[in-house]
């Protein structure tokens, strides 16, 4: 059966998505280390011994995302995530820097590493060489790839693959933009976060509401209309004759009718995104999932449509997957 | 300090991307890095006007390597750069997909679109045969002074993103394609049009980005006019200029003589706003508060108050 993955921004949530059902939990602790550094949220380090513990009683497995890119200087304070990471009893770390995958390798050997999505590794040849280099066991794939893609990439390794398919999409390669720093001076690389909530903005226009992120409008709404959050890479933009959302449109992923061919391209693991998220949010994805992939596995048709309603501006897409990119 | 030109990020017509390596030769720079970095596409329209360009630079005494591309995925993409590495040339890993093929101690060098944002990640790359990194533009000024400091002590020459478009992100889809209603293997080459990228401005008319296929970049140019002693101090190496149109070897003279003392602190900006009127400057990342901000704005405003 493929192993649902789910986040977890609070131990509130990990526990309300192991007791829906997920196999898996990934969550991160609170400070830089982790890409979804938001005020609030995250784990301090008995938080993390105790999600964990929780997580194991119940069957559940706990994945701890370290997959920011350690700042010149400060490199001590990734390091000692990961040592608290093995201390905590997670069973894998989730990393993305080239270094830190070397120093978790060198010095926590016992530490199953996973490559974070944010390495954007998006083909056999690079995914081979992390797991000869550094014994990575799984990688998740950056979103940018089809179905095909994917299978073709399975084909040619031993590496486990992850894969989204709920939540956020990026449109860019993971962790190899830098858009939200140009704008804002805060990045997903550096800083653990995209299109921060802190240089946004809301103005009313005339009746329209216009929202900002930097001091850029990027959205504008008439009255009464949902107004999606500002993230760069899904703005209303202009160029040449054409205004409109030149990247991608304010949507968010929803790959769960895609759940057999992803299977059948060999696919490990499904991850949800969205740590930020509340618990009743997450557990509803988590029990839907579940229902799908236990659905997969007796051979039973695929439950439609049922998180319709949770997705982003109420727009979902299968992104990249369904291979209309290309 | 050094000058690197970077690869050329835009899909210029053959003939315009030979005569401009051609000026090259004769421009103040001590490497040149070129190639196709930003989609496989591109490449079967100026491939065989590589070797005479390569031959050409090295015979005017440049240092030369090839870039490999910037986001690596189908199989043709993974052959293409495996046999990269047969060529005989350095290549610049901008990658990491390259270290699949790079035997083990061929020297290589690092582009800005590999992430080395510390001391472990440079000095694993040096140990794997680095001997030169660009580092990623949005490095602020005081990392790059740490990175260049671990640099020295591993004989990694250090390189700063110095002049031109700033690489932003590199996408699976082309939004040039997408913007003509086209998919990527069906683009018909939409980006040639635009050969220093489209503008892609807000809903307020103000510049903020450049399309350039499955690339995203500023709208500003970097310009470190303002930093050069910060980086010289620093420990810096070398400045990148990224290829544009127009007198791309007068740009290199500039910064050769600003590096030089020859030309003053702020003429460069001068100059160029002057050669490419309606551009817009940037050296936020090294020095600002975003990327997008312009030292030159802020001394300019000192001035009128």
């Amino acid at each position: 059966m493929m192993e649902i993955v789910c986040p977890a921004g609070t131990p509130a949530s990990l526990r309300a998505a192991v007791k829906a059902g997920a196999h898996t939990v990934y969550c991160g602790f609170a400070d830089e280390t982790n890409a979804r550094n938001f005020p609030g949220l995250n784990f301090d380090r008995q938080e993390m011994r105790e999600g964990v513990a929780f997580a194991h009683d119940h069957g559940a497995k706990v994945l701890i995302a370290i997959n920011t890119f350690p700042r010149a200087g400060a490199e001590a304070l990734w390091y000692s995530a990961i040592a608290d990471a093995e201390r905590a009893g997670a069973d894998a770390v989730i990393v993305a820097d080239l270094g830190l995958l070397a120093h978790a390798a060198r010095h926590h050997p016992g530490l199953r590493r996973h490559l974070s999505v944010q390495a954007a590794a998006a083909n056999a040849d690079v995914i081979n060489f992390y797991g000869r280099e550094f014994g990575v066991k799984r990688v998740v794939l950056p979103r940018v790839l089809s179905v095909p893609e994917i299978a073709a990439i399975k084909a040619d390794t031993a590496v486990e693959i992850e894969v989204f398919v709920f939540g956020g999409l990026c449109v860019m390669a993971e962790g190899r933009c830098s858009l939200s720093s140009y704008a804002t001076g805060k990045s997903p690389n550096m800083n653990g976060v995209c299109s921060p909530a802190t240089h946004v903005e809301y103005h009313d226009d005339w009746g329209a509401l216009s929202a900002k992120l930097g001091g850029y409008t990027i959205h504008r709404v008439g009255a009464g209309e949902p107004a999606p959050y500002p993230t760069l890479c899904k703005g209303c933009f202009t160029a040449g004759e054409t205004t409109g959302h030149l990247f991608e449109d304010p949507v968010s992923l929803n790959a769960e009718a895609l759940i057999p061919q992803l299977a059948k391209a060999g696919v490990t693991a499904l991850k949800i995104e969205g740590r930020q998220r509340s618990r009743s949010y997450v557990a509803q994805v988590v029990r839907n999932f579940r229902a799908a992939v236990d659905a997969h596995a007796a051979g039973l048709p695929m439950p439609q449509g049922m998180l319709a309603s949770l997705t982003e501006g109420q727009a979902a897409t299968a992104g990249a997957y369904k291979k209309t990119w290309r | 300090m050094d000058l690197t030109v970077g690869p050329n990020q835009f899909f210029w017509k053959a003939e315009d991307w030979a005569s401009f390596y051609d000026s090259l030769a004769t421009a103040p720079v001590s490497r040149v890095v070129l190639g196709e970095l930003v989609c496989s596409k591109r490449l079967p329209f100026f491939q065989d006007r590589i070797p005479a360009a390569i031959e050409t630079l090295l015979a005017a005494g440049k240092e030369v390597a090839v870039t490999s591309l910037a986001l690596i995925t189908l199989k043709r993409e993974r052959k293409l750069s495996a046999e990269l590495v047969e060529a005989g040339i350095e290549v610049e890993v901008n990658d990491l997909t390259m270290l699949a093929y790079l035997p083990e101690k061929t020297p290589f060098s690092v582009g800005p679109l590999v992430n080395v944002y510390n001391e472990g990640t440079l000095g694993w790359l040096a140990a794997r045969g680095a001997t030169q990194v660009c580092l990623p533009p949005e490095l602020p000024l005081d990392q790059v002074r740490s990175l260049a400091r671990a640099g020295a002590d591993m004989r990694v020459r250090i390189e700063v993103w110095g002049h031109g478009r700033l690489p932003l992100a590199i996408s699976g889809r082309c939004y040039h394609a997408r913007l003509h209603g086209r998919t990527k293997d069906n683009c018909q080459f939409a980006c040639e049009d635009d050969p220093d990228g489209l503008e892609v401005s807000t809903l307020e008319g103000q510049k903020f980005l450049a399309m350039n296929g499955v690339q995203t970049l500023s709208d500003t140019f970097a310009c470190v006019d303002h930093q050069v002693e910060l980086l010289r101090d620093a420990g810096v190496s070398a400045l990148r200029l990224s290829p544009q149109t127009g007198d791309f070897a007068a740009v290199c003279a500039l910064y050769r003589g600003r590096l030089d003392g020859r030309v003053s602190r702020g003429g460069v900006a001068a100059a160029l706003l002057e050669a490419y009127p309606g551009i817009r400057l940037s050296d936020g990342f090294l020095t600002g508060a975003t990327g997008a901000e312009w030292s030159g704005a802020r001394s300019g405003a000192k001035v009128e108050a």
